[in-house]
């Protein structure tokens, strides 16, 4: 603790610190979760669910904590059914809308590669909770990283058809992966107490892991743009209302209902 | 009543796991400990996987048995470092796992900090073949990946060592 900031300053940056990796992984845990009963195959339609579930659990572990760290009485519940879109700090990546199979396998490798490499880091971490949470995840998300990296090359060094759908989804979505790497002071905090990397110094690992992934695909990576996105800071996209909208409907419906 | 340390293990050791019978919750490896005074018992348990919905109704079967067993009040306590991993499933709980159709871990659990691109050729449960092929990462729940056994073509599945 420093003298020069308050306690609970700096509680809350560790607090938001730690939401925002939870968010995302609930979030596009939700995503996911839409592809039950639609996946092009019965396989596919268990793996995303599977990876759903993955994501939906890390999610509840990290909520759980961060309303620890928080010590306002909100529980896991709490904070995935009864926050506000502007509450939410996942990256935008993980509320676009599913698209079609290509842009969901596209995105949740993304998403993944980038989990992946904050993990590691995260082991290290001086919140033994959080180093905890990374030491179990890191080892599931090391099979959605396989799992959807082998789906990415398939389609986009398959058929006509399936490369220009992957390059269309690419196109679509790397835009979004700027946020990803774009640090600030809750970053800065995190790094100043121990308790996690800021995310601009993951970027080498997600390219070295990604980027061969793209090539063996025989995507053609998109120029760089200006457009960058702002749902870490709380601001979203168009979609995430709606999103939210239909994750929270039961628990808004009965509030305190138990089952 | 009061209940030694030995009479709580094996209360537990009989309480098969919720999705695969054929192997108790102490053949997985996930009760890390157990502490007993004066009739309280505490167990630490750690998940197989972050989302695995069988968790909480293994925590209800520990409460249940313990307090079968005697136990007057029963804590349990999640515990996730260290995570769990395939190599804490006993010898005895692989064969047991093979007997019942589904293909044991074949290998130590993977440095998690590297990409797995290999792929073992895994033993079919039910004519003993190598000749299988993968045909999903994920099976039925998330510990698990489905195969095909080429050479006496049905389908198992094999619990993926992690």
């Amino acid at each position: 603790m420093t003298s020069t900031q308050p306690a609970g300053a700096l509680c809350a940056d560790h607090m938001r610190y730690v939401l925002r990796i939870a968010d995302g992984s609930l979030i596009l845990g939700q995503r996911l979760g839409e592809w039950c009963g639609h996946g092009p195959v019965l396989e596919e339609d268990i793996a995303l669910t599977n990876v759903a579930l993955d994501l939906i659990g890390q999610a509840r572990l990290l909520l759980t904590h961060a309303g620890r760290l928080e010590d306002r009485g909100r529980d896991e519940d709490a904070l995935a059914f009864l926050r506000d879109e502007s509450e939410f700090l996942n990256p935008t990546l993980v509320e676009l809308p599913n698209g079609d199979f290509a842009q969901s396998c596209l995105r949740t490798l993304f998403y993944a590669g980038w989990q992946q490499a904050l993990w590691t880091p995260l082991l290290q971490s001086r919140d033994a909770e959080l180093a905890a949470i990374a030491e179990k995840s890191r080892k599931e998300t090391r099979y959605h990283c396989e799992h959807l990296s082998e789906w990415v090359v398939r389609l986009g060094d398959g058929t006509d058809e399936s490369h220009a759908r992957m390059q269309s989804a690419l196109n679509y979505l790397y835009p979004y992966v700027t946020e990803l790497f774009v640090p600030d002071e809750i970053d800065g905090a995190a790094v100043a107490a121990g308790i996690g990397p800021a995310v601009d110094t993951l970027r080498a690992a997600w390219d070295a892991a990604l980027l061969p992934v793209l090539a063996e695909a025989t995507l053609e990576l998109p120029g760089a743009t200006p457009f960058r996105s702002t749902g870490r800071q709380g601001r979203h996209s168009e979609f995430m209302g709606f999103l939210l909208a239909e994750m929270q409907s039961l628990a808004r419906a009965h509030p305190g209902a138990t089952w | 009543m009061s209940l030694t340390r030995e009479e709580a293990w094996s209360a537990l050791a009989a309480i098969p796991d919720p999705e695969i019978p054929a192997i108790s919750i102490t053949d997985l490896g996930i009760v890390r400990e157990v502490a007993c005074a004066n009739g309280h018992v505490d167990v630490t348990v750690t998940p197989t996987y972050s989302g695995c919905p069988a968790t909480e109704m293994i925590q209800r079967d520990i409460v249940r048995a313990l307090q079968a067993a005697g136990a007057d009040d029963v804590a349990v306590h999640l515990q996730l470092s260290p995570a769990w991993t395939t190599d804490w499933l006993s010898e005895d709980a692989k064969a047991r796992l093979a007997a019942y159709g589904i293909a044991p871990p074949q290998t130590l659990a993977p440095d998690a900090a590297r990409p797995v691109r290999f792929r073992p050729r895994i033993r079919c449960p039910r004519c003993g073949s190598t000749h299988s092929e993968q045909l999903s990462a994920f099976g039925a729940t998330a510990c698990k990946a489905l195969y095909r056994c080429l050479a006496c073509r049905e389908p198992f599945e094999y619990f993926k060592p992690i």
